[in-house]
């Protein structure tokens, strides 16, 4: 298939600065978000997502300027997500430069946002932020996560394959699922999680949360069926250029953009 | 190059300060105007119409001002235009989005879902399906010689986001193609227009190339 599978290196943005943590806590400096953003368009980048991260809502306007800055040098994709919670928030981040929004707990919170949202901007800006986690087995012994909200704090109650197909229904052009049991710890993706999720639904699906190792990444398309992955601390501190990651998945026989 | 005066027309859908950037980016002496005045898209040496989301919604806006119409209608007429997205897709004479709609009908063909183009689409055709909406980077090869691909390789990749694709009844009046289950039309011509249902604004140095190539059209082949 001619399309590509993309690579999308991802900037947690805490009050206007890159920053990544470990299992959402313990944030490193990682640096300014439009040098951070240009160096990963330069490698070739197929797209990039912020993670607005600050706690407190008086900062809220810095991720608006982030991706204002951002937009003017860098013209690949830009997906924003983090504390959205209104059409509003949505409508200033698109005409700030971003392409598409990823929403968490606003969903959770009331899943017929997802349907304004996409009916009112078009589903192909629309992402839904899936965070899961492995929780006890079923009772027949298959594997099952529950989904997270608020940066990973609050669990839910929710199946996480359940809602990635009600999220379809109501209107998600694209899923974003991060495994929380993988995220920082460079272990690879859940590829039980990818698998479930992108064998029962039909919008593209990016895998997130686990890359230490570029066989991850080939992992996460061949044997997670993603369209696209992500990862942020590979990158960040230079273990291995966007450009060093696609050139491994090519090699691999995935069809990348080079 | 030349200083223009590009019109952006804004009908209110989707990331147009994208395209305004890229443009100049490109092509710094450039005077580039976001608008829906009638005046100010008259007075443009080119015109952009760019579009995202519903269509229906987006041609709803073209008719709220019969002037603005009047207007994008005499621009399609004789100036250089550029159509993004939605923008390739009003070119053609009808699309099933929104219960269907009338386009300006300047191209002709028609504009489908990606599930009108028959199996193999979507989640309920088990292991490898091609999924809705076609997001991503593909290729793009060229069918004829125009100038808005010079420097662009044919094959090249460029950034597309739609679940509308459009299927053009004149090989004529075709420039690029792309295969995604099925080959459709990613890049349509026709005298003064020239129309791309990827997004140039976001196909890095790719995308760039063509806008560049726009800012320097003439509006002849």
């Amino acid at each position: 298939m001619p399309l590509a599978k993309r690579i999308i290196p991802c900037l947690d943005v805490d009050r206007g600065r890159v920053v990544k943590g470990t299992r959402f806590v313990n944030l490193r400096d990682a640096g300014d978000p439009v040098q951070v953003a240009s160096r990963y368009d330069q490698e070739g980048a197929d797209e990039l997502a912020f993670l607005d991260i600050t706690a407190s809502s008086d900062n809220r306007d810095t991720i608006v300027h982030v991706v204002e800055d951002v937009a003017e040098q860098v013209f690949i994709p830009l997906t924003v997500g983090g504390g959205i919670r209104t059409l509003e928030d949505i409508s200033r981040l698109l005409n700030a430069g971003a392409d598409k929004v990823s929403i968490n707990t606003t969903a959770v919170n009331n899943p017929d946002f997802i349907r304004e949202a996409s009916q009112h901007f078009g589903n192909q800006c629309i992402v839904v932020a899936i965070d899961a986690k492995q929780v006890d087995a079923k009772p027949d012994g298959s594997i099952q996560w529950e989904i997270f909200t608020h940066g990973g704090r609050t669990p839910t109650g929710i199946d996480a394959i359940e809602w990635a197909k009600k999220m379809e229904q109501y209107g998600a052009g694209e899923l974003l699922v991060t495994s929380m049991d993988r995220d920082g710890t460079k272990n690879g993706f859940d590829l039980d999680l990818m698998k479930t999720i992108t064998s029962q639904t039909g919008i593209p699906a990016i895998a997130s949360g686990g890359v230490g190792t570029l066989e991850h990444l080939v992992e996460g398309v061949i044997q997670g069926g993603a369209d696209a992955v992500l990862a942020a601390s590979i990158f960040h501190y230079g273990e291995y250029t966007v450009h060093e990651a696609k050139q491994y998945m090519a090699q691999q026989g995935i069809e990348i953009r080079l | 190059m030349q200083p223009h005066r590009v019109v952006v027309v804004d009908l209110g859908t989707g990331n147009l300060r994208s395209v305004t950037k890229a443009v100049n980016t490109v092509s710094p002496d450039s005077e580039v105007h976001v608008s829906a005045e009638p005046s100010v898209i008259a007075g443009a040496d080119h015109m952009i119409l760019p579009g995202q989301g519903a269509i229906g919604t987006w041609l709803k806006q073209l008719e709220l001002g019969s002037k603005l119409r009047q207007a994008v209608m005499s621009a399609l007429g004789d100036k250089p235009v550029l159509g993004i997205c939605l923008g390739l897709q009003a070119l053609y004479r009808y699309s099933s989005e929104n219960g269907g709609q009338n386009g300006f009908d300047l191209i002709s063909g028609s504009v489908k879902h990606f599930s009108e183009a028959g199996t193999g689409f979507g989640s309920a055709v088990g292991q490898h399906p091609r999924k809705i909406p076609h997001m991503g980077w593909n290729r793009v090869t060229h069918t004829t010689d125009h100038p808005l691909w010079k420097d662009i390789h044919d094959g090249e990749r460029f950034y597309f986001v739609h679940s509308y694709y459009a299927d053009s009844q004149d090989p004529d009046q075709v420039a690029g193609q792309t295969e995604y289950g099925i080959t459709f039309t990613s890049a349509a011509a026709q005298g003064n227009l020239f129309a791309v249902q990827f997004h140039p604004e976001k196909s890095q140095r790719a995308g760039l190339t063509l806008l560049k190539n726009f800012i320097n059209w003439n509006g002849t082949c």
